[in-house]
């Protein structure tokens, strides 16, 4: 999808720059090279932009102009959470209706994107600075904290050191509560390398509505 | 100048990346690092005012010193703590990893200018996010799991 539109927006002065928030090169390649993309692919092991931008979950999306300004401050990129109550979690089927929900906000986000693209800076989805600042996500010190351990748990992990990555792990879960990609990259995966362990459904239920994909707020956007 | 301390090679997760340094000296939860390696491993330079990171330098501490420098090695821990960066170090003191001040950091996104980084492509190229200045930047992060 991000190729596709990287084609469509790239000669209107757009490049989709996609960052893999995985751990094993490896476990990105296969979705990388069955995109052919042509757009930087880029791989986040330790999850250093999800500490820079203080990103919570995947996916999540910045729109940055060709100053190198933040336009659009972090946000979900176009997705919904009707998997919540659409998803049937025996079978991986969603539902129509969820299924239609999810593409009303896809679409949505993508021709805010092409927009953007064809208007630049006069698009109406460019925030100005006041209302960009107002939704930047202040990180505080136990995120900071959070990353710093997480940082280490990949460090270990990486040599082989799964037990030492245990506490660093576990520390990192409990200073950064808020984030999905810090819980779902070190939760248990099933053989298809997602993390849908029951206990990862269990955490999305006890999540408020919006506390896994927060909505886009964007103009037009569905609910 | 040993002050007894046995001279270790430790790896350090810092701004700069992952790197390799040799001469640390380990002290519980202190990492003395020689002075002319602070550039590559945490990105920061010891300087007569202090040390130093672009226009900003943190003093030594006044009647402190011993705490933060020894012959040519610093206390990076000591440092860290004195400016309220978090930091973790492995058991066995051999990987340490030196992370960033909330407050700066939310400065930053306040700020409204993108942060630089340098990552890996799938063919181990790096890209830095400043590469591509000039161009709208659709920056979207996603994962395998």
């Amino acid at each position: 999808m991000w190729q596709a539109l990287h084609e469509k927006l790239g000669d209107q002065g757009l490049t989709v720059i996609t960052v893999a928030m995985d751990a094993d090169p490896e476990a990105a390649r296969p979705f990388i090279e069955d995109a052919e993309p042509a757009h930087p692919s880029l791989i986040d092991r330790d999850h250093v932009v999800a500490g820079l931008f203080n990103m919570v979950n995947v996916p999540q999306a910045v729109w940055i102009d060709e100053d190198g300004r933040v336009v659009r401050p972090v946000e979900t990129a176009g997705m919904g959470e009707n998997f919540r109550h659409g998803l049937d979690r025996e079978t991986g089927a969603m539902a129509p209706e969820a299924v239609a929900k999810n593409d009303a906000i896809r679409n949505t986000y993508l021709a805010a994107l092409q927009d953007w693209a064809e208007n630049g800076s006069s698009s109406r989805h460019v925030l100005d600075p006041a209302q960009a600042r107002a939704r930047v996500a202040l990180p505080d010190a136990n995120i900071e904290e959070a990353h710093v351990h997480f940082r280490l748990a990949q460090a270990l992990l990486r040599r082989g050191r799964a037990d030492e990555a245990a506490a660093p792990v576990e520390r990192a879960r409990e200073l950064h509560p808020g984030s999905w990609s810090i819980w779902r990259q070190t939760a248990a995966k099933n053989p298809r390398g997602l993390a849908t362990h029951p206990e990862f459904f269990a955490r999305v239920d006890a999540a408020p509505v919006g506390g896994f994909y927060a909505p886009v707020d964007m103009d037009g956007m569905p609910e | 100048m040993n002050d007894g301390y046995a001279e270790t090679t430790a790896t350090i997760a810092a701004e700069t990346g992952e790197q390799l340094i040799a001469g640390a000296r380990v002290a519980g939860d202190d990492l003395w690092l020689p002075a002319e390696t602070l550039p590559q491993a945490v990105g920061w330079t010891l300087k007569p005012e202090g040390l130093c990171r672009d226009e900003l330098c943190v003093p030594v501490p006044r009647g402190r010193e011993d705490a933060f420098r020894r012959g040519d090695h610093v206390n990076i821990t000591a440092f860290w703590r004195l400016t309220e960066r978090p930091w973790a170090r492995s058991e066995t003191g051999d990987l340490w990893v030196f992370g960033a001040n909330a407050r700066e950091r939310a400065d930053a996104l306040l700020s409204l200018d993108a942060p630089d980084f340098a990552l890996p492509d799938l063919d181990g190229k790096p890209h830095r996010l400043s590469d591509y200045r000039g161009r709208k930047i659709y920056l979207v992060t996603w994962a395998s799991w």
